[in-house]
């Protein structure tokens, strides 16, 4: 069965493309690409006003699965992420049991190869138990798919652990993540400290608990020689230090979330508890200093850190609210509206960021449309408007702090292995359909 | 003229007028205890339900009796002895306290805004009785009504605030409420009790006891939670003492009126001196007097409005 993608205005940054060009598909792969391609046996995917890009790949996702299917479960989250025109979602490994050994690695491929949706790609914890103490089996892991590794949602806290950890990564030819947080300066912390949490009398987290631990990394990266990957970057501090060690030559690589760029710490104001998240909305400073890091390379990757929660979680007193935003279903919308609507971001730039780097830092064969390449594929609107639904997520967490909000920008087709899992207005395919 | 809004839950939203509003009302409860029959019946047939979910003396006692002496009915709910030790939810708790349809709930509880939460879930009043590091509003007001008793005014008076500003309640709404009315407040304790952006909350902060209190109208000395922060916060209760506890010898360059409050409970020998707890410049008891006539204004403006608002609709 053959597919032709007709007329989408064509984004692929691995090939500096940004033109009209058709796309044909045959079986799993791409098999052309360029200007009125004439196929009289395909089926014609009319994608004239669209953007046609490579498939988005959310490199930093809560699936919840196994151990906490109330908040979310492999296959509501990958509906989520295809109707959020993500193809590939990298799953964190802070699970119960936590994936820290083959044998989750194994279960969670599976149980997402059985829903057939988006591909989820699982990153496995760097020590045992996410304890920080001892190097989980990370080359097992590897051998089964993960493509990752990381303790997130807890830091790597020890210097000596870190240090192990970058030299065994480099082994295994595999990125670490890291969650930069430094344990004793966080202890009890539930929002940035600054001028809201002095008002609200609520325990702050300082900017310093992330960037004493992204200085030390990086330091510890040039002792090893390793590469490192910094998750949700928040802070102007920590996107300083990375942008000089960058221009240093080590190889670093860091991401920011959607939430971080659109939103500060007043958004936490009458104490609301969707805006808890971890690491906390800080400053206009800082969401300006990553906004501006999205413009000047040193951001590589936007990755949502979905963080679905049940409703009971986050309708509670503040204190006992769990940080995280429930963000695969409505986070590209969001950022076609803020980065490319509103600020001005060229496509390419866009697409690098949600699909062309995080490919890259993962090493995985996704994230371009050459020819000869999976046909995991974007198609998305920027003049079609989103409003923000959560009883419409497919996600099982609802704690968005964007409700009502509408967004220019919409996903209307998401692609994966060729086939149309998702068509705008429609619930999402499964592979195996 | 009642209060315009459901419940009383900090004082940073509440506009000068409604605060002047609250202390010109509390004037006429003063006396209410003077009678032999300590009772009027502006509450009659109403139901406060005093709830606290952290110990406390003086605030619930001085809640209670206000609400009783406005003849409302009162029942007291603590944390220990209830379904809360079982498990059950604020939320829950409240659910099933406002089946029993009352008509205003009043909050003591450890954590930052669960006032706040509580208010967008049940649609009697609210009053905040304190919660967690945020605010303490009827202590505040209860304290500008004993400023102005005493000064006349507050106005451009100097108000130094001592002690541990990072956990307090009382130091936050005490802020709030004597710049809206036009106070001078200086904030002093050890850097560790400080937080770090109080400056933009329009404050003066100070680490010298001495140079904080210098010609300062108003002392208002804060309970240092010593078991919680001592070794962090500072090393030793004799270095705080030392540093900054409250002595006559310390207040020498304050006003000669100056007055000296404190929210209680007092640790004497830490924060403040006997000598200066029971001194001639103390208004302490006439803080915890006035208390009394805050919160009948209080529950007062808050529920005559229900009471026309129901009459009405």
């Amino acid at each position: 069965m053959k597919k032709l993608l007709k007329n989408g205005r064509v984004i692929d940054p691995s090939q500096n493309i940004d033109e009209t060009l058709d796309i044909l598909i045959e079986d799993k792969y791409i098999s052309k690409i360029s200007e009125k391609i004439i196929e009289k046996e395909a089926e014609i995917i009319d994608c004239a006003g669209f953007i046609v890009s490579p498939g988005f790949i959310d490199m930093h996702t809560h699936l919840r699965e196994p151990g906490f299917e109330y908040k979310e479960t492999i296959e509501t989250g990958t509906k989520a992420a295809l109707a959020g025109g993500f193809t590939a979602v990298a799953s964190m490994p802070n699970t119960n049991p936590p994936c820290d050994n083959d044998s989750i690695v194994r279960f969670i491929k599976k149980k997402s190869e059985e829903a057939g949706f988006a591909r989820v790609l699982p990153i496995g914890s760097v020590t045992k138990k996410r304890e920080g103490k001892e190097l989980a089996e990370m080359g097992l892991m590897a051998k089964f798919g993960a493509v990752a590794f990381s303790d997130d949602g807890s830091p790597v806290a020890s210097a000596f652990v870190m240090r192990k950890a970058l030299e065994y990564s480099k082994t295994i030819g595999k990125i670490i993540i890291q969650h930069a947080e430094e344990p004793t300066l966080f202890e009890g912390g539930q929002i940035h400290e600054g001028i809201v949490s002095t008002e609200l009398g609520l325990k702050g987290i300082p900017s310093q608990c992330e960037t004493i631990i992204v200085k030390r990394d990086i330091d510890l990266c040039e002792l090893t020689s390793s590469s490192i990957h910094f998750a949700h970057i928040s802070t102007k501090e920590s996107l300083d230090y990375i942008k000089k060690a960058k221009e240093r030559g080590l190889k670093i690589s860091c991401e920011v979330t959607p939430h971080h760029l659109i939103l500060t710490e007043e958004a936490v104001r009458g104490f609301n508890t969707l805006a808890k998240v971890n690491p906390p909305l800080r400053e206009n400073k800082d969401r300006e200093a990553l906004l501006e890091g999205i413009f000047n390379g040193t951001v590589d990757v936007i990755a949502t850190d979905h963080a679905p929660h049940h409703k009971d979680e986050k309708d509670c007193e503040f204190g006992f609210a769990a940080f995280g935003i429930s963000s695969l279903d409505i986070a590209v919308p969001a950022l076609i509206d803020f980065l490319v609507q509103k600020n001005g971001l060229p496509l390419i730039r866009f697409v690098e960021l949600l699909s062309t780097n995080p490919a890259e830092i993962l090493k995985l064969p996704f994230g371009t449309l050459k020819v000869g390449s999976v046909a995991d594929i974007t198609v998305f609107s920027l003049r079609h408007q989103t409003t923000v639904n959560p009883d419409k997520f497919y996600s099982l967490g609802k704690n968005t702090p964007f409700e009502g909000k509408k967004f220019s920008g919409r996903i209307q087709y998401t692609i994966v292995e060729g086939k149309v899992l998702y068509n705008y207005g429609k619930p999402p395919k499964s592979l195996h359909s | 003229m009642k209060l315009k809004r459901k419940d009383l839950l900090d004082i940073k939203s509440l506009e000068k007028e409604e605060i002047l509003h609250i202390l010109e009302t509390a004037k006429g409860f003063l006396d209410i205890p003077t009678r032999t029959v300590k009772k009027v019946p502006a509450l009659k047939g109403m139901t406060v339900i005093n709830c606290f979910y952290e110990a406390s003396t003086r605030t619930r006692t001085s809640f209670e009796l206000a609400a009783k002496r406005l003849s409302a009915d009162t029942i007291n709910f603590s944390s220990g002895g209830s379904s809360v030790e079982k498990g059950e939810t604020l939320l829950d708790t409240a659910l099933n306290l406002q089946a029993m349809v009352p008509d205003c709930i009043i909050l003591r509880h450890p954590l930052s805004g669960a006032p706040h939460f509580l208010a967008k879930k049940v649609n009697c009043s609210i009053v905040n009785a304190g919660d967690g590091t945020h605010e303490h509003p009827t202590q505040a007001l209860l304290d500008a009504f004993t400023i102005m008793e005493k000064k006349g005014k507050i106005e451009n008076l100097i108000v130094t605030i001592l002690g541990d500003i990072l956990h307090s309640r009382v130091a936050r709404s005490n802020i709030y409420c004597l710049n809206k009315l036009g106070a001078k407040v200086r904030v002093c304790g050890p850097q560790t009790l400080i937080p770090k952006y109080i400056e933009d909350l329009n404050v003066e902060v100070h680490n010298n006891l001495e140079k904080a209190v210098e010609g300062a109208d108003v002392v208002m000395a804060l309970r240092i939670q010593k078991e919680r922060i001592k070794g962090t916060a500072f090393p030793s209760i004799r270095e705080y003492f030392e540093l900054f506890g409250l002595t006559e010898e310390k207040l020498k360059k304050a006003k000669k009126d100056v007055i000296i409050m404190h929210p209680g409970p007092m640790n004497r020998g830490v924060e403040i001196s006997t000598d200066v707890a029971d001194g001639p410049f103390s208004v302490i008891l006439d803080q915890v007097a006035n208390g009394m006539a805050i919160r009948m204004a209080v529950l007062y403006l808050l529920l005559i409005g229900r009471m026309k608002s129901e009459e009405t609709s």
